[in-house]
């Protein structure tokens, strides 16, 4: 099978990506376009909006302001852990803007320009309130409230584990390493700025836009609107990158909706690279204080870890859930921990609000634990390497319950760290140093050992298969490509399950009037249950076909390679011919819904090295490489391009990026200029990528889920290697040259006076 | 009125002296391959060939390009079959999400062009500074490039 699972084939989406073929949001014709005018300050009282002066802009149709969609309610918090304190975000907020980047008006117009034009001449009369730029500022004791319901920008405390047998724990070790670690704001930034199509026509509504899932999308849609679902199209096309920034839905959805059923026309918005830095939801973004001990063998004792977790001005749909649900239940990662207690405190700030981004949670839990091991490494006097070996799970001690939620079921964690060193060439590290020493550079090494939860929370994915007259099987999936190659990987699955050509297969997503039900993709879940739902999917119409073509053939009759074949006989009949005879006959909707649904646990070993010139502070990951765990491959070209750009994000996040703001909570990084994301040559010349797959129980295809963990292993990874090249010093990300010179030249005097 | 050709084909573009040649593509001709990523040239998602040099479109008034040849990734291919810096972008997985892949095979072609068949990684990687890609992390960009220089030399 040349087409089947296992395979690198080259993708079917890329010929029309190639040759400017792709269906893209903007790429949607509309007659009205629309701006969003968002509030320049970090924290005010909107005194008056005056838009006459935008009306009278030739071109401009409507502008609308809070009073005019207050009826539509609120972009809802889908996972509010702040009890009876709410942080109602409305489609256009009315008495205060709370964040730079805060719609304050919606204009609609006839060209672009004339948009544009018409928000500039919006008269806007604000009354600066005090704001809060960090976390820091809005923890202070006279801190200006964002939330006047709220008893402070704290809004909420959640706690995993034990508290009591932590800190003893911690109190009889023999040894405690303690760092406090922030996690710088990023910004996710897909290249593609989200967009939006909103129509109106015999009383249903069509909303296209970049988003990770239809069905959901519609649900909560036809919900603002007051409509039934039915009434409600989701379309996504080609979607120019997400990272879980864009599987939430954002206020300009339901606005292009809003005008294009009031003005009877489509209404397009589409973002410029300001907006998204402005609006797009932020990731990471916290502080935390985190204790590790040891006992005098160098094994774990427990882990404290508190985190303070900025969630900026609003709680996003699933702002909360990062720190605590999502990534707050792997704290620990897959280390034999008899105790660990996981607090974080949930803070708003006069920020963009925080959600997703690529591992949500996960990373940030890896880099704490990472980050601390290999500092406790370093003041116990022990490898990095080998305090990994003795606090590793074996193989024998899974299944392991981590004591905060999770079960981890299957892995050989200590086998992956092995032969991540044979990749790495572990042993040949020390002549590289020298080597790097004697042109002046420092060098160092990181590792990490990540573990990621793969599919959370999911129970059920569905695939909807239609098979016409020529034979073509197409199959519609319940999750959304942001570019990973689901028409590919999931096109593999089917042809290897059906045993036909893959020109002979055609996948689809991202349009409710197809397929009205599934999760979207998120979490690294879209191989293992939208590849596992295909798979059944396939089963069914088999079945299907087997009991149309005995009927016909009058005979049991056998499937392969796309015909079923009476037994004993030569009489056939082709998919084709059984869905002429039958039309609708093969088609049908299944699902993948296990009895016991569970996450899978990629888990994996990065090892960077990194040159620092301590003259210009100036880095270069001189090698990079990896090995994991992501159980059965079906197209290992398209994992290995989700390390690749996973390790981006998380070298970018180390090295470049940072959002800032300053103490009035103003946006510093508003544009490319300002925020910057890796280029080609940040990156190393090679990532050397092998796997050692356990596949997982957890869905037919055993594949585990590869989309976040690049960025997972690389954050750790490259700073442990930094602070490595430092002699220990820790810092923070990003590690920019500045601060590495600066490092680089007290490491220098410390030296010449010793 | 300005005077230009696009993939091969006349037209008399009578639009604002403001239009930018990315807004007169994508808005006014229907040529939505050649993206926005940025609109302060720094992205390249914008790259087109004008008179067979790459430029960023979001920096082009239309108004200057009278009598200009202009290429965007949709008059790449001969028909079914792709121009050898799209077929090794194909070949090398270099594109995932596909947005600023048009102009990085615009500006991929202006690499071969400016530095041969021969093209160092390196030399890649630094030229493509003016590109921004968020999903491929870029190694197969580079080693894309490096494929297609050759075989653009070798068509």
């Amino acid at each position: 099978m040349k087409f089947g699972v296992g395979q690198s084939v080259k993708r079917v989406e890329d010929h029309r990506l190639l040759t400017g073929g792709g269906r893209f949001t903007d790429d949607t014709a509309a007659t009205l376009y629309a701006t969003t005018l968002r509030s320049p300050y970090g924290h005010a009282r909107i005194v008056s909006i005056d838009t006459a002066a935008a009306k009278a802009v030739p071109g401009v149709v409507a502008v609308y302001t809070h009073a005019d969609v207050a009826h539509l309610g609120v972009v809802p918090c889908l996972v509010p852990l702040s009890g009876p304190v709410t942080t109602p975000r409305y489609m256009l907020t009315g008495d205060v803007a709370r964040f730079v980047g805060d719609g304050i008006a919606f204009v609609v117009a006839e060209t672009r320009e004339a948009a544009r034009l018409g928000a500039e001449a919006i008269e806007v009369d604000y009354a600066e309130l005090p704001a809060v730029g960090s976390i820091e500022a809005a923890l202070a004791h006279d801190a200006p409230k964002i939330w006047e319901a709220a008893a402070s920008n704290s809004l909420f405390e959640w706690n995993a584990g034990n508290a009591d047998t932590a800190k003893a724990g911690i109190d009889a070790a023999a040894h405690v390493t303690r760092l406090r670690i922030v996690q710088n704001r990023v910004a996710p930034t897909s290249m593609e700025v989200r967009a939006a199509v909103g129509s109106f026509d015999d009383g249903k509504y069509t909303l296209v836009f970049g988003g990770q899932g239809v069905a959901s999308a519609q649900q909560q849609v036809a919900k603002i609107m007051g409509v039934e679902p039915e009434q409600m199209r989701i379309v996504q096309g080609d979607v120019g990158g997400g990272f879980g920034m864009k599987a939430f839905l954002y206020p300009e959805y339901i606005l292009v909706l809003h005008a294009a059923k009031d003005l009877g026309r489509p209404v397009k918005w589409t973002g410029d690279r300001g907006d998204a830095f402005q609006s797009d939801t932020h990731g990471r973004a916290m502080v935390s204080d985190a204790a590790l001990g040891f006992d005098a063998d160098g094994k774990i004792t427990a882990l404290q870890v508190e985190t303070w977790s900025d969630l900026g001005a609003y709680q996003a749909q699933f702002g909360p859930a990062i720190q605590t649900f999502a990534g707050g239940r792997i704290m620990g990662g897959v280390y034999r921990i008899p105790a660990i207690h996981n607090r974080v405190h949930g803070v708003v700030t006069n920020c963009t609000p925080v959600d997703a981004y690529r591992g949500a949670g996960r990373p940030e839990s890896a880099y704490v634990m990472e980050r601390l091991i290999e500092a406790a490494a370093r003041e116990l006097g022990l490898g990095v390497d080998e305090i990994r070996r003795r606090n590793l799970l074996t193989p024998e001690e899974l299944p392991h319950d981590n004591g905060i939620g999770l079960t981890f079921d299957i892995g050989n964690f200590p086998a992956v760290l092995a032969k991540a060193q044979v990749q790495a060439d572990w042993d040949g590290f020390a002549a590289r140093k020298d080597a790097a020493a004697r042109k002046g550079l420092r060098y160092g090494r990181g590792m990490a050992y990540y573990v990621e939860i793969a599919g959370g929370g999911s129970t059920e994915e569905w695939a909807d298969v239609r098979v016409a007259s020529d034979g073509i099987v197409e199959v519609a999936v319940g999750t959304q490509s942001n570019g990973q190659g689901h028409e590919t990987a999931y096109a593999q699955v089917v042809s290897e399950r059906l045993g036909i050509d893959a020109d002979q297969i055609r996948i689809v997503q991202g349009d409710t009037d197809r397929l009205n039900q599934g999760n979207g993709t998120g979490g690294s879940r879209s191989m293992a249950w939208g590849g596992a739902a295909c798979q059944v999917a396939a089963d069914d119409m088999v079945e299907r076909g087997r009991a149309l073509a005995a009927a016909d053939l009058g005979a049991e009759v056998d499937y392969s390679e796309g015909v079923f074949s009476a037994r004993g006989t030569n009489r056939t009949l082709s998919l084709g011919e059984l869905a002429t005879a039958h039309p609708g006959g093969l088609d049908g909707r299944s699902s993948f819904k296990p009895a016991k649904p569970a996450p899978a646990f990629p888990n994996g070993c990065h090892i960077a090295e990194v040159e620092v010139d301590p003259a210009t502070g100036k880095i270069n990951v001189a090698r990079y490489s990896l090995v994991d765990d992501f159980g059965t491959l079906v197209n290992p070209m398209l994992v290995e391009g989700q390390i690749h750009g996973g390790i981006a994000q998380g070298l970018g996040q180390v090295v470049l990026e940072n959002v800032a703001y300053d103490d009035d909570a103003q946006l510093l990084t508003g544009s490319f200029m300002d925020y910057g994301i890796p280029r080609a040559d940040d990156m190393p010349d090679a990532i050397g990528f092998d796997t050692l797959g356990t596949p997982s129980p957890t869905n037919p295809l055993g594949v585990k889920g590869c989309g976040e963990a690049g960025t997972i292993g690389a954050m750790p990874s490259v700073m442990n290697a930094i602070i490595d090249a430092l002699d220990g010093t820790q810092l923070e990300m990003p590690a920019t040259p500045e601060k590495l010179w600066r490092v680089c030249r007290s490491l220098e005097l410390r030296q010449a006076a010793e | 009125m300005t005077g230009l050709t696009i993939n091969g084909i006349a037209h008399s573009a009578d639009v604002p002296s403001a239009t930018l040649l990315v807004e007169y593509l994508r808005d006014h001709l229907g040529l939505t391959g050649t993206h926005i990523g940025c609109e302060t040239s720094q992205c390249g998602a914008c790259n087109v060939l004008i008179d067979g040099v790459p430029v960023k479109a979001c920096t082009a008034l239309v108004a200057t390009l009278d009598g200009a040849a202009v290429t965007t990734v949709e008059g790449l291919a001969a028909g079914e079959t792709l121009h050898p810096m799209q077929a090794a972008f194909r070949e090398h997985h270099a594109l995932q999400c596909g947005f600023c892949t048009p102009g990085m095979v615009i500006a991929g072609i202006g690499i071969a062009q400016r530095h041969g068949a021969d093209v160092t990684p390196g030399v890649i990687a630094h030229e493509l500074e003016g590109n921004l890609c968020r999903c491929t992390g870029y190694i197969n960009i580079v080693a894309a490039i490096a494929a297609g220089a050759k075989a653009m030399h070798d068509a």
